[in-house]
């Protein structure tokens, strides 16, 4: 850990120096084989935004947008990274924290140096990195609980990493697996972010306390957790801190699930532009409309994430039901990249038989 | 054979050769060659310690054993319904038989989560616990695979001569007997090809192992998906796909070398009504079809199911794209697309499947010209069985520069579902084909008709059900297609398999409804294509 530490501290140096020189933008002139009027933009399967909000970007700007969905933010960067040099797109949206590393490293990414409000740095990229991807939104990956069925087996609800490894819990954690989904190696990298080194023994405590492991966040959420519609028989499910708000029952104002903040990891959702883009100039224009009011102002509601910028209103619910952990548990995107094929390999191990 | 016949023979076999080339052996070998070449230069020995790994070994065993047990048990539920599907005449029977070949055209996410609701702690056989077992992935496997069987072995009933059967009986033998010595060696080709074709599909099943495995079970397909997509490790990708290609070449060998054609035709007549002593079949059948339906069922209850009570609420939310603007479009514009889609992807296979199926059905003179046809034949069913992730990635490296950068092309998708519903439209037309009697194009030919008029006049007659029915049939499964359609290069017309899929892995009971409602839609569209299909009573539809 030691050397990680020395690694990190050095980034970090080498970070604010370039970060106070600025970072420069790669030429944005278009190649012209294509019209500037278009500009496409890969992202992953969960992106969501208003008709309205899009209509604004092509009245100010007069560019269309193409949204290309590529699966998870790991296929899209895999996707990327496959197709180096012929890019499917002009941008991309929605490459998060757990992958930023392996997308920079790659070279997949053109240099972009977008007009970023303040609160925005805290989720930037250390070092160089953060020249290439522009952070949009974040939301934190934390464990949900089902408050009305603790409270109905009058059960005190888990708070904590060590709670769920708890006997008095077993068989009622459900959580989508870390190779196949992106919340699912979120909270995985928030248990080894928690538990350092210890983290193998800890999850073999889950598994042995009855964790089950579905595919995808859909099948634990609305399949086998108690209120994610499916009536499901586990109460305590991984999924996101702004998850909460939608379980408010009609007629009543208070949603019956809340997310244990203890429990979070936060994942960054970055924009950058790609390298070797026909229209560059209109990817770097639909990053800054990202960053502008409106935009960041629907991301809640459209794609349940928070805004990087601060100044943005929340929706009602979000403010009293959806905050974020106050202290989620950080590692650092090049750690992931360097260990996640290990990492994952013994996680499969731990967990498949 | 003059050198004007081999040259039309080159032709007529250009056209689909030039297709596979480029969308199919291109595409798979750019992405294979990547693993193989990791820096420009060939790593065989990394390949070879890819397969030395103990997960590696785990997923091989997996994937054998659940396949073999899940085509074990198919075939032993399919037999018996074939013979009352398709020896018995009693009302309804054409009906059963569209329901029995629904579950192979829906999409498999679909099948999935209705799988998954019924059998998950809190479902209506949650006490059964199921849920997450190998047991479940078997069971989600045989629902899918059933009909293969059925119409496979039931085709081959229907043309097994039921003069030997009765000779047997007039003689003495008891009917246990008479199957045990004349119909079932009669069956057992057909048999074979259907129980290696299942076995094909079982193992390397995708959407079900994915869904119903959880990530406890993992096998070859899965696992080249997570490979691929999640940790990039293109080497041990590569290693599994070649390998899964080995396999393959000897099932299609082994399907081949079994594989007779029905003759058609004669069904109708041979059909007779239900006696006393069927019961027990009868019985049996009706077990089958319940096991088939209780997942559709559930499906339709989750749909019309709405927080007041019973409605149609979801159905008219399809108009809308959903609860927080889940979809890009309404699932109304979704489902316009797959028509227009499977229209183009049907127009297609029928095109590129009658010229394969004309030239695999020719009787060559040669023991070249039949092995080269044999060949032929065999290397259109690859699609069947290779990783439509290997194909969907392919398709990203290998078809980006000119002259076809079609990436973003909207022919892609009707193209790459064309290449999987080429063998099923092969398969339907090539045993009508094959069934025309040699002298009637002779006789056509020595009255002076020329090669066209002959096609025309003699085989086009008797192939033209087969040709509509087959057309049917890859429409339906391009409306379901879901593997290779999401792992290309999507722009903003998504196809209804995909919409749901969206659906489903959005937050709000209202999504997790609405993609219900687009299920069930999905699921009639394919019914009534199937029924209409059923209609022209061609034994080969849907038969290995």
């Amino acid at each position: 850990m030691r050397t990680h530490l020395i690694a990190a501290a050095t980034a970090l140096a080498l970070g604010s120096a370039l970060g106070l020189a600025g970072c420069g933008s790669d030429a944005g002139s278009s190649k012209g084989s294509t019209d500037s009027k278009t500009v496409t933009i890969a992202t992953h399967d969960s992106w969501a935004m208003s008709k309205e909000v899009m209509a604004e970007f092509k009245k100010e700007t007069g560019i269309t947008v193409k949204i290309q969905p590529h699966g998870d933010a790991g296929e899209l960067t895999n996707k990327l990274v496959l197709t180096k040099g012929h890019p499917l797109a002009d941008g991309v949206f929605g490459i998060d924290n757990t992958f930023a590393s392996r997308a920079v490293d790659e070279g997949v990414l053109a240099r972009y140096d977008a007009k970023q409000p303040g609160s925005a740095a805290q989720f930037a990229l250390d070092g160089d990195s953060g020249c290439y991807l522009t952070p949009i939104d974040f939301g934190d990956v934390c464990v949900n609980i089902d408050d009305t069925w603790f409270a109905k087996k009058k059960l005190a609800p888990p708070a904590t990493f060590d709670d769920l490894a708890d006997p008095a819990y077993k068989n009622l954690f459900v959580a989508p697996g870390a190779t196949s989904s992106s919340p699912g190696l979120a909270f995985l990298v928030a248990t080894i972010g928690a538990k350092g080194d210890g983290w193998k023994d800890y999850w073999h405590k889950l598994v042995d306390n009855g964790l089950k492991i579905d595919a995808g966040w859909e099948d634990a959420y609305t399949v086998d957790f108690t209120a994610g519609g499916g009536n499901g028989d586990r109460p305590i499910v991984v999924s996101y801190s702004s998850s909460p708000p939608f379980t408010v029952p009609k007629g009543a104002d208070k949603p019956t699930t809340s997310a244990l903040l203890d429990t979070c990891f936060r994942q960054v959702e970055y924009a950058g532009v790609l390298k070797g883009a026909d229209n560059p100039k209109g990817a770097q224009e639909f990053i800054d409309f990202m960053l502008s009011h409106d935009f960041q102002a629907a991301l809640p509601d459209n794609m349940y994430v928070y805004p990087v910028d601060a100044s943005v209103a929340l929706p009602d619910g979000w403010k009293t039901w959806a905050p974020t952990s106050p202290d989620p548990v950080e590692v650092s995107p090049a750690d992931i990249t360097a260990h996640r094929s290990d990492w994952l390999r013994d996680w499969r191990d731990i967990t498949s038989r | 054979m003059t050198v004007r016949a081999r040259l039309a023979v080159a032709a007529l076999a250009a056209t689909p050769v030039i297709v596979l080339a480029v969308f199919f052996v291109y595409p798979v070998a750019g992405m294979v060659g990547r693993g193989l070449y990791p820096d420009g230069s060939l790593d065989l020995g990394g390949v070879l310690s890819v397969l030395g790994r103990p997960r590696v070994h785990r997923v091989l065993w997996f994937t054998v054993w659940s396949a073999g047990l899940a085509t074990a048990l198919a075939v032993v539920l399919g037999v018996p319904a074939a013979f009352v599907l398709h020896r018995l005449r009693f009302p309804g029977v054409g009906v059963v038989r569209t329901l029995v070949v629904l579950p192979f055209v829906l999409p498999t996410v679909v099948v999935g989560v209705a799988f998954r609701h019924l059998i998950a702690p809190s479902g209506p056989l949650g006490a059964l616990h199921l849920d997450g077992t190998a047991a479940a992935i078997v069971a989600a496997l045989v629902f899918f695979n059933v009909s293969v069987v059925v119409r496979t072995v039931g085709a081959f009933w229907e043309g097994l001569d039921p003069r030997a059967e009765e000779a047997a009986a007039t003689l003495g033998a008891s009917p246990l007997r008479v199957f045990a010595t004349v119909t079932l060696p009669g069956l057992l080709p057909g048999i074979a090809s259907a129980a290696s074709v299942v076995f094909l599909f079982c193992s390397t099943a995708f959407g079900v192992v994915l869904t119903m495995g959880g990530l406890r079970y993992a096998n070859v397909e899965t696992e080249i998906y997570l490979l691929t997509t999640q940790e990039l490790d293109l080497r041990a990708a590569a290693a599994l796909s070649i390998l899964q290609l080995v396999v393959i070449v000897i099932l299609l060998g082994l399907s081949a070398r079994t594989r007779r054609a029905p003759a058609p035709g004669r069904a109708a007549a041979i059909a007779r009504r239900p006696r006393r002593r069927d019961t027990a079949l009868l019985l049996w059948t009706a077990a089958v079809v319940v096991f088939l339906l209780t997942p559709l069922a559930s499906l339709v209850l989750a749909s019309v199911h709405t927080d007041d009570g019973w409605g149609l609420g979801h159905y008219r939310a399809l108009q809308t794209t959903g609860q927080g603007n889940a979809l890009l479009v309404p699932v109304t514009e979704a489902l316009w697309t797959s028509l227009r889609i499977a229209a183009g992807a049907a127009a297609l296979a029928l095109v590129l499947g009658c010229l394969v199926s004309y030239l695999v059905s020719r009787r060559w003179r040669t023991r070249m010209g039949r092995r080269l046809s044999r060949v032929f034949d065999g290397a259109f069913m690859l699609p069947l069985g290779v990783s439509a992730v290997t194909l969907g990635f392919g398709f990203l490296i290998t078809l980006d520069h000119p002259p076809v950068d079609l990436r973003t092309s909207p022919l892609l998708i009707p193209i790459a579902q064309a290449m999987v519903a080429l063998p099923l439209v092969v398969r339907t037309v090539a045993p009508v084909l094959e069934s025309v009697d040699e002298r009637q194009r002779e006789a056509a030919a020595s009255l002076g008709a020329g090669p066209l008029r002959v096609l025309l006049a003699v085989d086009l007659p008797v192939a033209l059900p087969a040709l509509v029915a087959a057309t049917g049939f890859a429409f339906a499964v391009s409306l379901g297609e879901f593997g290779a359609t999401s792992f290309l290069a999507r722009d903003d017309h998504p196809t209804l398999p995909v919409v749901i899929f969206r659906l489903i892995s959005h937050p709000g009971e209202a999504n997790f409804a609405m993609a219900m409602a687009a299920s069930v839609v999905l699921a009639g569209a394919t019914s009534v294509v199937m029924l209409l299909v059923e209609r022209l009573r061609v034994g080969s539809v849907g038969a290995f």
